[in-house]
Order: C-alpha cells, then sequence, then structure tokens
C-alpha cells in the first residue's frame, strides 16, 4: 500500500484523464450547496465541500433498482449494474456508513445486487476541509476513517497525500503522473489535519461517549422524549431520505404494456412513513408517529450497531436530518443528550 | 468482479413451483398443493415460511402449512385480503408461480420438543402455520408425549380444513377442542374465545410446551391465562406476523426492536421477546 504526495495542478491532469477512462462522481456544487454527479471534467470537483446533499450510498442501493425481470409462466432473470466507476471526494463519515451498509448486505444473506456495484466501485475518501453546520461526526467517532476505502485523500495545503488502501487504490494511485513518495513533512502536515478533524467536526456535542449509547437507550424506552418530539413530526421520511446509513427499502413489481413481462424493483422506503408496518387487513404494527421516531434513533444507536456487533454507532454524526428535519426534532445528539440529562450516565 | 458475487445466488430470484391442487375451504381461505420445478431441493422445517410470487403483482410471505414429512409437494393456505393474496386465489391448476425459500431460521423447535407435553394454541387462520408441526408430530408420534390442539374460530363459516380436524377429533393420541366466538343453532360445540378452552386441558401444562399462533389481539390474552396457569416463558413459543417486503433480514419492514420476524423468526420463544416489547 503506498502512500504518496500529488501537487494540485497534477491531481486535476490526473481526475481528467481518469474521466476519459471511465464513470468518475465527484463532488460538485449545486447553487451553493454540494452533491455527488457524475463529472465531465476535473473542474467542476469541489473537494472542499461542506457536506452533500444526498449520501453516496446512492450508488450502492439506487432509489430505484431492477432486481428482476419475469415474463409470466416462464420465470425470472436477475438484473445487474456491471459499470465500473470511481466515487471521488467521498467524506470519511460517509465511507464509514458505507463499510456497516457492507456489512449489512452481507451478513446473513449475502446481496449480489449491492455488493456487485460496491466492487465496480474505486472509493477516494477525502478528509473534511470545511466543516458543515451541523456536523458531529467528531462525537460519533468518524472524523477520520481507517478502512473500507480504496484511495484516502488529505489536501494539505498545495497538494494531496493520497494513500491506497486497498489493491485497487494501488493501480488507481499507479495511474498517476508527477507523485513522489510521501515525504514525512506532509504526512505530519496530513496528520495534523486529521487530529483536528478528531474535535472540530462536532458543531453538536454529545454528552457521553458514543459507545455508550446502545446502554443509555435500553433504559430510555419509556422516555417521555419519544412523544414531545414526535408531536410536531410530519412522518415524511426526510431524515430516512438523506441518511447514510438508512438502508429499508420496498420492493414492487412494474408490469409492462405487454402485460406479459415486467420487472421487479426495490426503492428506497423510510420507516418514519405511515404505513411502513401495515399489513393486508390494515393492521399497523407501529402506528403511532413516536413508536416510529424512536425506532429509527433506536436502529440508529443500538439495533444496527448490535447486529452487526459495531463499536460505531449507525449514526455517523453527517448531520444531513438536522437540516432536513422541517419541525426541527430530528437531531439525534439533541435526544440523546435530553436521555443523559435525565437517566444520567452510569 | 469479486469472488463471493461469482458464487452466491440471488437471494431475490424466485424459483418457479407449478399449482397441483387448489381448494377454497371457506369463503376467504384458498388450500393450495405446489411443487417446485427445479430437482434442487426443497427441505423446511415447520415454522419456515415462503415468499410466494405473483408476476406483476408481487410478493407474498406465507407459512407453510404441510410437514415437511410429506414429500414431493408443499401446501399453502391463504386467505384472500390484498393485491396478492387475491390474485393467489385466481390461481388455476397447472399455473406456474415463484417461490423464495423456505426462510426463517425461528422455526418451532422440533428436537427440543422431543419427549415432552405439547400444546398448539391456535386462533383461526393461525392453525395453518401451526399445522404443519401438528402434522410432523403425527407422523413422528413415538418421539413425543401427549399433544393438545386448542382452535378458536370466530364463528362457523369460517371454520376449515374441516375433514382433518374431524379425524383428530376422532383419534386417541391428540386431545383436540374447538370453540368459535359467536356460533348459531347448529353448532353442538364449545362457544367463547380460545383462551375459554386453557382451564380445560387436560395435559400438565407447566411442562408442557406451548405454541401460539392467531391474530395480534390473541397474543395478550392467551399469554395472561398462560401465565396464570405458570407456565414459564421459555416454554412458550409464539408465531409472529409482520410486514415482509425481503424476506431475508435486509428490508427493514418485519423488525421487531432487535428482531427481525423473517430471520429471527417467524416462531419466536417468549424468554427471548423480553428486549422486543412490540412483539405483542
Amino acid at each position: 500500500m503506498k502512500t504518496v504526495t500529488i501537487d494540485k495542478n497534477a491531481f486535476r491532469r490526473f481526475v481528467d484523464g481518469i474521466i476519459k477512462q471511465q464513470r468518475v462522481i465527484g463532488v460538485c456544487a449545486k447553487g451553493d450547496r454540494f452533491d455527488f454527479e457524475q463529472l465531465e471534467s476535473a473542474d467542476q470537483l469541489r473537494l472542499d465541500y461542506d457536506v452533500t446533499l444526498q449520501p453516496p450510498k446512492k450508488y450502492f442501493l439506487p432509489p430505484v433498482e431492477t432486481l428482476l425481470t419475469y415474463e409470466v409462466g416462464d420465470g425470472y432473470k436477475s438484473v445487474y449494474d456491471d459499470t465500473e466507476f470511481v466515487l471521488l471526494g467521498v467524506h470519511p463519515y460517509d465511507m464509514v456508513a458505507l463499510n456497516q451498509l457492507d456489512k449489512l448486505f452481507t451478513q446473513d444473506n449475502f446481496d449480489t445486487h449491492y455488493m456487485k456495484r460496491r466492487h465496480n466501485a474505486t472509493i477516494v475518501v477525502c478528509d473534511v476541509i470545511s466543516p458543515s453546520k451541523n456536523v458531529f461526526a467528531s462525537s460519533m467517532g468518524t472524523a477520520t476513517v481507517k478502512d473500507g476505502f480504496d484511495v484516502l485523500l488529505t489536501d494539505i495545503g498545495n497538494a494531496f497525500v493520497m494513500e491506497s488502501g486497498s489493491k485497487k487504490g494501488d493501480s488507481f494511485i499507479a495511474k498517476a503522473q508527477d507523485v513522489v513518495d510521501s515525504s514525512e513533512k506532509d504526512l505530519q502536515a496530513r496528520h495534523k489535519i486529521q487530529a483536528e478533524n478528531e474535535k472540530r467536526l462536532n458543531n453538536h456535542k454529545l454528552k457521553c461517549e458514543a459507545s455508550y449509547l446502545p446502554k443509555l437507550l435500553e433504559k430510555a424506552y419509556d422516555h417521555p422524549v419519544w412523544e414531545e418530539k414526535a408531536k410536531t413530526c410530519f412522518s415524511c421520511g426526510s431524515c430516512n431520505l438523506v441518511c447514510p446509513t438508512c438502508y429499508c427499502f420496498n420492493v414492487q413489481d412494474d408490469v409492462n404494456w405487454d402485460f406479459i413481462s415486467g420487472k421487479r424493483q426495490r426503492a428506497w422506503d423510510g420507516c418514519l412513513l405511515d404505513g411502513f408496518t401495515k399489513v393486508a387487513g390494515e393492521h399497523e404494527f407501529r402506528k403511532k408517529r413516536a413508536d416510529r421516531f424512536r425506532h429509527r434513533l433506536y436502529r440508529k444507536c443500538k439495533y444496527v450497531p448490535e447486529k452487526i456487533s459495531s463499536q460505531i454507532m449507525s449514526c455517523v454524526g453527517c448531520g444531513r436530518c438536522v437540516g432536513a428535519c422541517l419541525p426541527d426534532i430530528a437531531n439525534p445528539v439533541k435526544v440523546y443528550n435530553r436521555l443523559v440529562d435525565d437517566l444520567g450516565i452510569k | 468482479m469479486c469472488e463471493r458475487c461469482a458464487v452466491e445466488k440471488d437471494i431475490y430470484l424466485p424459483r418457479l413451483a407449478t399449482l397441483e391442487k387448489k381448494r377454497l375451504m371457506n369463503p376467504t381461505e384458498m388450500y393450495l398443493r405446489l411443487s417446485i420445478d427445479d430437482n434442487e431441493p426443497f427441505d423446511f422445517i415447520p415454522g419456515q415460511f415462503v415468499e410466494v410470487s405473483i408476476a406483476g403483482v408481487g410478493e407474498v410471505p406465507i407459512t407453510i402449512s404441510s410437514s415437511p414429512t410429506q414429500k414431493g409437494y408443499f401446501e399453502l393456505v391463504v386467505r384472500r385480503i390484498g393485491n396478492v393474496t387475491n390474485a393467489i386465489h385466481r390461481l388455476r391448476i397447472g399455473d406456474k408461480i415463484g417461490i423464495r425459500g423456505p426462510l426463517g431460521k425461528g422455526t418451532y423447535p422440533v428436537e427440543e420438543a422431543k419427549g415432552k407435553n405439547i400444546v398448539f394454541i391456535c386462533g383461526g387462520i393461525g392453525l395453518v402455520p401451526q399445522r404443519s408441526f401438528i402434522n410432523y408430530i403425527l407422523d413422528n408420534r413415538a418421539d413425543y408425549k401427549e399433544l393438545a390442539v386448542l382452535l378458536g374460530t370466530k364463528c362457523m363459516a369460517q371454520r376449515f380444513f374441516h375433514s382433518e380436524i374431524d379425524g383428530w377429533s376422532h383419534r386417541n393420541d391428540i386431545r383436540f377442542m374447538e370453540t368459535v366466538d359467536q356460533a348459531d343453532d347448529c353448532w353442538l360445540g364449545n362457544v367463547g374465545v380460545v383462551t375459554t378452552l386453557i382451564p380445560k386441558i387436560e395435559t400438565e401444562l407447566q411442562s408442557a410446551l406451548v405454541f401460539i399462533c392467531g391474530p395480534p389481539v390473541m397474543y395478550k390474552f392467551v399469554l395472561m391465562a398462560l401465565q396464570e396457569a405458570e407456565v414459564p416463558r421459555e416454554r412458550i413459543f409464539m408465531n409472529l406476523e409482520r410486514k415482509m417486503k425481503c424476506g431475508v433480514g435486509k428490508c427493514g419492514h418485519c423488525q421487531i426492536n432487535n428482531y427481525y420476524a423473517c430471520i429471527d423468526g417467524p416462531v419466536f420463544r417468549y424468554s427471548d421477546l423480553r428486549i422486543a416489547p412490540e412483539a405483542i
């Protein structure tokens, strides 16, 4: 695994070179905000972004994807998306989220649809330059990332330090020209940025260690905060939509005009939406808004981390839900801090 | 490409099965006998379910109602209640449908139940999944001790499996008791909800394994009655139904607190559900 330094102009030429060879998705400005888009030129790339509107999960679990096609009486055929691509500029907290999705989609039953896309991707993570308004990755221990990426990129001022994290990363870096092995000084500059990020990406401060949250939630099931917050919840599912670790989906059939053939698709779903648990016969298992609100925050910091035995919570502190929630109730830190205040740390 | 993607099967891909027999058992319940078209094995444990695909309509999770001791085919009973189940009712003999499964790791404890008294408490269509294990026990009768089956149905018109349960009620090696919530003059049996049968069980309850399956509202009252009878939670099992989409532990719909009905269930031990208040 190599670590090299590349001058910013050389990096731009390098990216332009890759764009000519394969599909490159990078972070671009969208008005005064940012999002992942397919790059046409390296000039579009904005690695100084604060946070993207959408997390990168959509490149692995698209909002709508075809799983199968069918023909009545003739059975079903799997459909796979098999194009290789580069995902450029993923922030560490989003990489942590992808690492968790990888575990979830391979655990118990191996999801070939998700994993094929995952293996077709070369993921280039970049350390955060401009913290977003609502980020709290430092509180969640996700301000930097140690594994899962193919390349880790750090802006050290006039150049980037590029570290390979996999074989795919090695061959990615091998394509770059005008690189030099990173000097001790470059590595120190990178270390300083990462150490600072581990403290400063903290615009909402969690009052306990993130690893304590499952224990805290164990005691909080009947706490009044769920009802209080959910009183103004629109059940719109915006928090689910922007979350890098929300992966619930619905499966539906779409019939073609011939009424013989068609496809089976999966589409994002949200546990905050009314009807998420409704079965035929109108019975709904989580009918109350407060139950659904609680379920999401339990999933983030109890159910999912316990399911994949992860010390890192499934809320990675990107802060997207804080900005997306109209009634301003989604901020997980506010809820968890309230529980710390009321229930204490024991 | 990744090595595992090359060897792993698509978990969403159904196999084809052929409808061999169908019979409407009451105004809403359809009995179906199916056989898998390919030669790959289809081995299941009582309590496991399949995802039934009707192309163009969708999928629905249905627990297998027949016993694995019956080879070469399997049986389902489907209530006509949503889009897919109505489409299933419209199928004709010989039609092809998609099957995924058998699914679910939470099955009836076939081994643990050996040498023990067994009690089944069923509410209406709750008999359907339990029937798999009931018939399994009847086919391996020497392995199990006393067997009691309690069935409560809303009204006479909703009773089903008439000849089969008539057969049970005439056997010496199974104690079958039935009640209906509302009866008319033609009904000579018990009247009242299924819990009214619990005090009539002659089998020693404390040492028995008790299996419950029925509509959501039934569980609470049956559990209260069993608590009164001092049946330990470790020996009570419940078959839970939830909205299910993927059936393989991904889509999140069937989650009951920490558990997924599809992979951790659908049969749960009551003592394991202590941490899952959403279960009941």
